[in-house]
């Protein structure tokens, strides 16, 4: 296992505070609406430097916390402070300090720009540089992402997945961003790729100390090159702390779940594995009271009338009427 | 007699610069009743194998091979017609994308009833019957309901276990599973996984699983073929793949895996996966390996079954083998 | 990590080897469809024809000779060489008047094609990108003109403001562009939730940057295939206004006025209406069989390399 990096106190870059997006579906011809609650109160602290993943599967809410962290939606309710001042678009650093990388290699490029053109235009957007600096400034990001500078007249076709995510981070880059919002960055990439591009975010992050929101659902990526982590069920935090404390001491029976169901490559430990039973709820239509309860296997009374509060537990924090108590 | 044998196949794209190999002289047997997984990542040629034997590549793919066997019958020289009712009836596959893999303009029980009307022949009442039985062995609850459901109404882990009721539906001989998992939750896939292996165990199905999720294959498979850029270039049972890996690709591999890594860094193979046009002129994956040598450029040799049928000048763990068959 | 920066003037020569892989590319799908090929080799025809018709036609299209009324093809009895392919009622040779009339067909496709295009795409753009109200307006103005069968439309507006060929190319423009608004309509809404459109909007960019220079170059495709067909419309149509007496005037050797001064020959002196007919058909065809080619060789779905 890897070893953690000393625990060093870092300044707070990004407080997040209780932030909800919910949308409104239409039922259909005469029948009104329905809010659907995507994301539904997360709050966290982002340490300057440091990795904190968000993890969870289908309808938990991560992708919805990326674009709201990264400020591409307004949270219907909630704020976000970076550097302790309240973020506002309108002002013109704000934009600057958070940049954020898609999944999907083969949609996150314009298929009809040149990779130079694509790097360029977030100077070209936001600052008064002439086109020789923007030329310069590319061709220096690509030659850090670890791409031959060479290729810069090509299209994003012409390259492989591995390389359109390395051009994806370098646009994201340039605008010297603090803060990164990674959704899902490895998980389309094959096994071997996916490690070049882990090793260039962590090189990334110790030169230039960016802080990292990584949003996967891979626990064995997120348990190598996170500090802090969130799990999310249903739009809510089901579970939330250091790393090591959720990996090896899980609070929740969700987490427990999770990390049960989770593959591990090593053929003589087949484990009996904690099978849940039943599908991943709808956000249209959540269950009463703890959103987890009909699927887990400590529900009782109370879980399916109270929702539980995120409370204290060590040094994590779980929402669950019936935790794992550590010490 | 292996239950699929298949020898020397080699398919071949017609593209825009020229023709491209993605399966390279592979060679592949199952027996009846085991786990196979092939395991490889992008341009391992992996799914286009299968799908060869399917015979379900576009009109552009070139399929040559020196035998391809399936429970006696040869799939290569059989007549159209003949080998369509072989690979509905005996050979079944599941995909990787469930949402996709149903006709959203027809309801499950009209699907799920195809299989049953083309190859059993069963009226429209035994259909249903069957059809429930069928949905009630992959773990639907309210089946009744559910055959009345059009795909967008399902979920992605329900959908891929309909498609796994309509593969059982004809009792197949074998089972290729093509990624199933992958575009699931992790929950979701650990109850489908579970589900494969339980009904193969029960029907005595051969089952093939395709996957580049080491972790699945850790997991589920007995036997494991390992592929790199369309040749296959290792094939251990699954114990001593994990634990001696023969193949300096299968090894880097490993070593790759976030959870195998000793420090914050991981171990990567440097370089890309060889394309159409930079193919190296003899051990493909030369160019990237730690313990090439220059005799690696010129040829390379396939060891024997006791060290997997490595396709390597240079093995590793040789010596551990050897020992162990002293 | 930072490696020392190269001179990056050594970069240049990669995008001419871009470019000519990507015509390489292009040309390998399109030339797949020998149709497609023939066409483009016709058209190509066509335009030099049209371009150097000074310099191959043997007459004036206008001269009238007044000894050589309606004298047949050269390959009849009574015809001869200095007329290949005969002459009109008022002693014209066809040949030559074919081979300007070329320049008008073609002219009227481009200018009709161009007018159609921008106007049409620019329309397209602003709906599918704002939606709401204005797509709602935009689109039903479109849905009306469509209503209209494009040569009554023509004949209105030619009504109005008198017959000619800059009249008749207008309104055959206007009724023409409701395709190329829906097409690029459509192609916005399907960019405009990907996600190289949200980088850019997160980059900061304004929406007339994203229209112009993010979401359209992915929106040509289909309106290139629609144009090719559009000229052919084009071609036709005026025609039809030319036959009618509404588009080219006489003398304008125009093929389809051609036509109509011919009408009356249809028995007597047939080469009079056949060859103007076929040259028309043989344009037409020629552009869709090149559409054809183009739209196979444009989808993204059908790449294969």
């Amino acid at each position: 296992m890897n070893k953690a990096p000393p625990i060093v106190k870092k300044n707070i870059i990004m407080q997040v505070q209780n932030v909800a997006r919910h949308y409104k579906v239409s039922n259909g011809l005469l029948r009104g609406k329905s809010t659907v609650k995507a994301l539904d109160g997360a709050s966290f602290k982002l340490k300057a430097g440091s990795t904190l993943a968000i993890v969870g599967e289908s309808g938990c809410g991560k992708s919805t916390l990326a674009r709201v962290v990264a400020m591409i939606e307004e949270p219907t309710s909630g704020h976000i402070e970076i550097n302790g001042k309240l973020a506002d678009l309108d002002e013109p650093g704000t934009r600057k300090s958070v940049q954020i990388v898609f999944q999907d290699p083969y949609g996150s490029l314009n298929p009809r720009h040149k990779v130079g053109t694509i790097l360029e235009e977030p100077l070209l957007l936001n600052s008064k540089k002439s086109n020789e600096e923007r030329r310069h400034l590319a061709i220096e990001m690509m030659t850090r992402v670890g791409l031959r500078p060479e290729h810069i007249d090509r299209y994003p076709h012409m390259f492989s997945g591995g390389q359109r995510q390395r051009i994806a981070i370098a646009r994201a880059m340039m605008l010297d961003p603090k803060i990164l919002v990674l959704d899902e960055p490895v998980s389309a990439l094959d096994l071997s790729i996916q490690a070049q591009v882990l090793n260039l975010l962590i090189d990334l992050q110790d030169s230039l100390g960016l802080a990292y929101i990584f949003i996967s659902h891979d626990l064995s990526v997120v348990r190598h090159i996170s500090e802090d982590v969130m799990v999310m069920y249903l739009g809510k935090v089901v579970e939330a702390g250091p790393a090591a404390t959720i990996f090896d001491a899980p609070s929740h029976p969700y987490t427990e779940a999770l990390l049960s169901a989770t593959p591990t490559t090593d053929p003589n430990a087949r484990k009996k594995r904690i099978m849940l039973t039943g599908e991943l709820p709808s956000p249209l239509n959540p269950p009463p009271g703890c959103a987890f309860n009909p699927r887990c296997p400590k529900a009782a009374q109370i879980c399916r009338i109270n929702e539980p509060t995120l409370k204290e537990n060590g040094l994590a924090q779980v929402a669950c009427h019936f935790p794992n108590l550590l010490t | 007699m292996p239950l699929l044998d298949i020898k020397n196949l080699t398919v071949e794209f017609q593209t825009a610069g020229g023709m491209f190999r993605a399966v390279d002289s592979v060679d592949l047997t199952c027996e009846s009743g085991e786990i196979l997984a092939i395991v490889g990542e992008s341009g391992s040629g992996k799914s286009v194998a299968m799908l060869a034997l399917m015979g379900l590549l576009p009109w552009t793919a070139n399929v040559t091979c020196e035998r391809m066997l399936f429970s006696g019958h040869d799939m290569t020289s059989t007549d159209k017609s003949v080998r369509r009712k072989i690979i509905g009836k005996d050979i079944g596959m599941i995909f990787q994308e469930p949402m996709s893999s149903l006709n959203p303009c027809f309801t499950v029980g009209y699907q799920l009833g195809e299989p049953l009307r083309l190859h059993l022949g069963l009226d429209r009442k035994a259909q249903r019957k069957r059809s429930i039985e069928l949905l009630e062995q992959v773990g639907i609850s309210d089946p009744e309901k559910r055959l009345s459901a059009f795909p967008h109404q399902l979920s992605g882990g329900m959908s891929q276990r309909v498609m796994i009721a309509m593969t059982l539906a004809s009792n197949p001989k074998l089972l290729i599973a093509d990624e199933p998992t992958t575009a699931l939750d992790v929950t979701i896939q650990a109850q489908i996984l579970n589900l494969l292996v339980t009904l193969q165990g029960e029907k005595n199905m051969a089952l093939i699983l395709i996957t580049h999720d080491m972790g699945v294959v850790a997991e589920t498979a007995e036997r494991v073929q390992v592929q790199y850029a369309g040749q296959k270039i290792e094939e251990q049972s699954v114990e001593k793949l994990f634990s001696e890996p023969h193949h300096p690709y299968t090894s880097a591999l490993l070593s790759a895996l976030p959870e195998r890594a000793t420090s914050r860094r991981l171990p990567s193979i440097p370089g890309v996966v060889p394309g159409q046009f930079d193919r190296p002129t003899a051990c493909l994956f030369a160019p990237r390996c730690q313990s090439a040598q220059d005799i690696c450029n010129k040829q390379v040799i396939r060891q024997p079954s006791s060290l997997g049928y490595t396709l390597c000048n240079f093995p590793l763990n040789e010596n551990i083998t050897k020992g162990a068959l002293l | 990590m930072l490696t020392p920066i190269k001179n990056h003037t050594e970069i240049q020569p990669e995008s001419q080897n871009v470019r000519m892989q990507l015509l390489r590319e292009f040309w390998f799908y399109f030339s797949e469809n020998r149709g497609a090929v023939i066409g483009l080799w016709v058209f190509l025809f066509l335009v030099i024809v049209a371009i150097a018709a000074p310099l191959v036609a043997p007459h004036s299209p206008v001269e009238q000779y007044r000894d050589a009324f309606l004298k047949p093809p050269a390959w009849d009895a009574e015809g001869s060489w200095q007329f290949i392919l005969g002459t009109d009622a008022v002693g014209r040779d066809i040949l030559s008047r074919l081979i300007y009339g070329a320049r008008f067909s073609l002219f009227i496709g481009f200018f009709v094609v161009t007018m159609a295009v921008i106007s049409g795409v620019t329309l397209g753009l602003i709906a599918g990108f704002f939606r709401g109200a204005v797509d709602v307006v935009i689109m039903r103005i479109m849905d009306v003109v469509l209503a209209f069968p494009s040569l009554l439309l023509a004949l209105v507006m030619v009504a109005i403001l008198g017959p000619g060929l800059l009249n008749a190319m207008i309104a055959i423009a206007i009724v023409l562009q409701p395709h190329f608004v829906r097409l690029t309509r459509a192609s916005v809404m399907n960019e405009a939730s990907r996600d190289y459109v949200t980088s850019a909007r997160v980059a900061g960019a304004s929406p007339f940057y994203l229209m112009r220079h993010t979401i359209l170059p992915n929106c040509l495709g289909p309106v290139i295939v629609q144009g090719t067909l559009s000229f052919s419309s084009a071609i036709l149509d005026a025609a039809a206004l030319g036959f009618l007496g509404l588009g080219a005037q006489a003398p304008t050797p125009e093929w389809g006025t051609m036509l109509a001064e011919a009408r009356e020959f249809i028995l007597r002196a047939w080469w009079v209406v056949t060859l103007p007919g076929l040259m028309i058909l043989i344009t037409v065809l020629a552009i869709n069989l090149m559409g054809d080619g183009l739209r196979d060789a444009l989808d993204p779905k059908l790449k294969r390399s």
